[in-house]
């Protein structure tokens, strides 16, 4: 320690070196800490991160891909898709403060001339049904002053952006509606869904039809832009960029103008109901149609869930419903083709056994009736079928119950299945037998076991048994193609944007059933007889019609409802290429309202043939 | 003039220019050199009142205390009524050249005026009533500035406390001091707010607790200092230079100021932000030396206020720019562009040359000076 002359020591001062040292060991101590923190976080933390800075700059930006169109058999276009502005909402981007969102609310529901409860309802909903953090939409095509002046005035509506996005398109209107589907946005539980990996919230997804279905092939890959950009969220730059990839588009084996037959007399009946119409060689479906129908175009707008709703009500008679595929109804006579091939291999009957027909007979203290009690006199297998005796096939149920025959045979018809078309929703329907019934006696869940009337109903498709349009079309199909049971289907192939093929899909056999062929033949002749012979039950139909058919009416009582009228056809007799089969709900007699659906079907399917014939492959 | 002192602040000063000429070029638009060239300016003017004051005798100031002293309060009490508003606080006049913040300069002016009252009153009154008497003249000031600015009366606070553990104040007492800085703390920060009656503004209240949980205000203060805390992670050893993402592109918050201290970590590594705490550990050093070498006590109660004062500051800044502090706005000495700062801060280093050149003029005899 120096000298200090001038000044006077203080007392304190004998303690000063002891004060340094703690002064000076808080500062080793302070920049220790700061050193090893500065180490940590850079050297032993620093590629984390590096990679969290990486992260930060960059945004990516999803470029959509647009979805494949939808073409029939010869090209026309059925579905495609336009570019549409909508009206976006940026969850993060909306005042969580109930009062404030509600401001921002009233200002844009003013800008688009709507109140703030429809502003308020879109969000809330969306934001139920989005994945979260996901783009609310609030309006699809917006109109171009709107978008121009919210556009304009970005920084006053911070929450809204205007996206342009791909929306579906139907030139030709409500053609094929249930057949194509419908597209939607993607839920959350769409997004939670093994194949929908490469889906991100904001993606429209097939919901419905072909378009589900084939969503993989039609969806395409969504490009990709990598945007830098600085905090406020300018761009700075342009990273790299993934081009999208446009889904393939569809070629269906829909034949426009079936297709626009049977739509069109379906809907002039007036009736719910459906028709299919197939080839029956290679299970393509030309047409296929289900009365009410909708506009596919409703679901490229927002809609509410009691819009939704309604399309499912049946009081409305829910036009959202395929009953071709999912319908299940009682057949009624047109199921008799199949109770004749189990019958003659049962050996109930010969095609020469003649029964004496009285209009009604009784089986085990029961009686059972023709149509009207009208008696046919004696009968043979195809004067039964061509006067749709009821009786000798009730005597087939009959002579068959216990032996499980009937049920065998209806199986290999694929009775009680579903024919596993390309479309969802289809239905299965449902095939009667000793055990299902039993079964259902035993929980208590039906008044009584199987009974003999059973198999005796089942022999002309009532009673308990259902099935839809499409599964007997498979089943006459099978019969008219000499024993194979086809799998329906809608799509021929799929094309890239260029017009090269994809991928093919090939006709499937589902199994192929053994039909002798004696028995084959009596019953297509009694077929074609019940069709154009002057007895027939639908001569009043057909029997005009210039080419040779074979076809069935059926009349199903189908109670609290009035009668199901069916009718199913072969076309051409004896070696048929299509078969069609039509259903009407209430419609009555096969022969009155489903029977003249499938002429007009006919009809435009032998017209064209007509033309390719004679025009020589002349285009108009 | 001590060399080493003098090479850590102009060293400092260089890393801050050169740093501001590589980052902030985008944020005056048309002049891309407006902060590196002020800064250099201020470094200038800086370093010539330096210069300027380390001839002085520095025990001058010990007679002035009171006009110091007056000076300082008085100049804190006229910002309530001329001071304009920046970033949500008070703490600047408008000047003809540049806007001046009084409390900057008042750093040293209560190290020199609080130093000159421990060595007037040392031997008046008893132990408490001196310490009492430490503590008002340092809290005065210190409490006004609070109402301005949070970290620069956190700074006056820790000069205050460095001061009286320099003058010898009992361990008992200081103990008792850090108990009640522990309790009012606690009050400040959560009971009162508990009791809906909150001290602070809320800016403040919520930068000093988006600290304690970073991640539940991932908007706000606490998303600022994440990314701070991200940009310098991401220099890693060697910095990322041009590349620097964090900083070019905005992400760091005010990173020509409070947040330069990432911007250098981010760019330059760890070898870079290692070289500044390692100049920042050099001027602490050689000003904790002069401690123990100055001619006089006063010498060594300044030095340990100004001691102090810089790591203070620098311990609180780059924690904040670590994550380990809370977002206080304490600016980084030398680093951290402003003008009332830089000049400050210079000043403060040439009242240390000057405790350095007397001690040696007190060596060499009285005739030598």
């Amino acid at each position: 320690m120096r000298i200090e002359p001038v000044f006077t020591k203080p007392t304190h001062r004998k303690g000063t070196a002891l004060r340094v040292a703690v002064i000076g060991g808080l500062g080793i101590v302070l920049f220790a800490a700061l050193f090893f923190r500065l180490w940590t976080l850079q050297v032993v933390t620093g590629d984390k991160y590096l990679a969290e800075a990486r992260d930060n700059q960059t945004r990516e930006i999803t470029v959509r891909a647009p979805r494949g169109s939808i073409l029939d058999r010869d090209g026309n276009v059925l579905v495609d898709y336009r570019t549409s502005m909508a009206l976006e909402l940026d969850p993060l981007q909306v005042p969580s403060d109930p009062i404030e969102r509600r401001d921002r609310f009233a200002a844009l529901a003013e800008v688009l001339d709507r109140n703030v409860s429809w502003v308020q309802n879109r969000y809330r909903e969306e934001l139920r049904t989005n994945p979260p953090g996901s783009a609310i939409t609030l309006l699809r095509d917006a109109e171009d002053d709107i978008v121009y002046y919210l556009q304009e005035k970005q920084s006053s509506y911070p929450e809204v952006q205007v996206n342009r996005v791909f929306v579906r398109r139907y030139p030709e209107g409500y053609r094929a509606a249930h057949l194509l589907g419908s597209v939607g946005e993607a839920t959350a539980e769409d997004l939670e869904e093994a194949e929908n990996q490469d889906l991100e919230p904001g993606d429209s997804l097939g919901k419905a039809g072909v378009e589900q279905t084939y969503d993989e092939a039609l969806r395409g890959g969504n490009g990709l832009t990598e945007i830098q950009v600085d905090s406020l969220g300018r761009v700075k730059g342009q990273l790299q960029s993934k081009v999208p990839e446009p889904g393939h588009s569809l070629r269906l084996t829909i034949d426009p103008e079936v297709q626009a037959a049977g739509e069109d007399a379906l809907s002039s009946i007036g009736l719910p109901g459906a028709f299919v119409t197939m080839d029956v060689t290679n299970g393509e479906i030309l047409g296929m149609a289900s009365n009410p129908t909708f506009d596919p175009a409703i679901f490229t707008r927002p809609l509410s869930q009691m819009e939704v709703d309604g399309l499912w009500d049946e009081d409305q008679g829910a036009p959202m419903f395929n009953r071709a595929i999912g319908g299940a109804y009682p057949v009624g006579s047109v199921y008799k083709p199949i109770t004749a091939v189990a019958g003659l291999d049962a050996g109930s009957v010969t095609p020469s056994t003649v029964i004496q027909d009285n209009g009604l007979i009784e089986i085990s203290d029961q009686i059972f009736t023709n149509a009207g009690s009208e008696p046919h006199g004696p009968v043979d297998l195809r004067r039964a079928m061509e006067v749709s005796s009821d009786v000798y096939f009730y005597l087939l149920g009959a002579d068959m119950n216990g032996t499980s025959k009937l049920q065998y045979w209806s199986r290999q018809f694929g009775i009680g299945e579903p024919t596993g078309i390309d479309l969802p929703g289809e239905s299965g329907g449902l095939l009667p037998t000793p055990d299902w019934r039993n079964d259902l006696y035993e929980k208590g869940e039906t008044d009584r076991p199987w009974a003999i009337g059973d198999n005796v109903q089942l022999a002309i498709g009532q009673g308990d048994m259902q099935a839809d349009p499409l599964q007997m079309a498979v089943a006459y199909a099978a019969l008219g193609n000499g024993g194979s049971l086809v799998r329906p289907h809608t799509v021929l192939r799929s094309e890239d944007a260029a017009g090269r093929v994809v991928e093919e899909y090939q006709p499937e056999i589902t199994r192929t059933i053994e039909i002798d062929p004696v028995a084959r033949e009596a019953i297509m002749t009694g077929l074609h007889d019940a069709a154009q012979a002057p007895d027939g039950t639908s001569y009043g139909v057909f029997g005009g019609f210039p080419v040779p058919v074979a076809g069935k009416t059926g009349t199903a009582e189908r109670p609290p409802n009035g009668d199901q009228a069916w009718y199913v056809v072969l076309a051409p007799y004896p070696d048929p290429k299509i078969v069609t089969a039509v259903t009407v709900e209430q419609g009555g007699f096969g022969a009155d309202t489903a029977a003249p659906i499938a002429l007009q079907v006919l009809s435009a399917y032998f017209e064209r043939e007509a033309r390719a014939v004679s025009g020589g492959g002349n285009v108009e | 003039m001590d060399g080493w002192l003098a090479f850590s602040a102009l060293g400092l000063l260089i890393c801050s220019i050169f740093t501001l000429s590589q980052t902030s070029q985008q944020v005056v638009a048309g002049a891309p050199d407006y902060f590196p060239q002020r800064q250099a300016v201020y470094g200038l003017v800086g370093i010539v009142a330096m210069i300027a004051i380390a001839r002085i005798d520095y025990s001058r100031f010990r007679e002035l205390r009171v006009g110091i002293y007056t000076f300082l309060c008085s100049s804190i009490l006229i910002i309530f009524v001329f001071g304009v508003t920046s970033r949500g606080s008070t703490q600047s006049l408008s000047l003809p050249f540049f806007t001046f913040q009084p409390a900057e300069l008042g750093k040293l002016l209560l190290i020199l005026s609080l130093a000159g009252f421990v060595i007037d009153g040392a031997t008046r009154g008893s132990e408490s009533q001196r310490t009492l008497r430490y503590l008002a003249l340092g809290l005065a000031p210190t409490g006004m500035v609070l109402l301005q600015d949070l970290g620069t009366s956190l700074v006056y606070g820790a000069i205050t406390i460095a001061i009286m553990i320099a003058a010898g104040v009992r361990w008992s007492h200081l103990a008792v001091i850090g108990a009640g800085l522990t309790a009012f703390i606690a009050v400040v920060l959560v009971v009162m707010p508990m009791a809906g009656a909150p001290v602070l503004k809320e800016y403040q209240q919520e930068r000093l607790t988006s600290f304690i949980s970073p991640s539940s205000d991932i908007g706000g203060a606490g998303y600022q200092q994440n990314q701070a805390k991200v940009a310098a992670g991401s220099g890693g050893t060697t910095g990322r230079g041009n590349q620097a993402t964090q900083s070019r592109l905005g992400f760091v918050p005010e990173r020509h100021t409070d947040f330069i201290f990432a911007v250098v970590a981010e760019r330059y590594g760890f070898f870079g932000a290692g070289l500044v705490l390692s100049l920042f550990a050099l001027l602490f050093w050689r000003a904790l030396r002069l401690m123990t070498l100055s001619k006089n006590f006063y010498g060594t109660l300044v030095a340990a206020g100004i001691a102090s004062a810089i790591m203070f500051q620098v311990f609180v800044n780059v924690g904040m720019n670590l994550g380990i502090m809370p977002i206080t706005g304490i600016p980084l000495p030398l680093m951290s562009y402003g003008g009332s700062a830089v000049i400050a801060t210079f000043l403060m280093i040439g009242v240390l040359q000057s405790i350095h050149i007397e001690s040696r003029a007190g060596q060499r005899g009285p005739w030598s000076q």
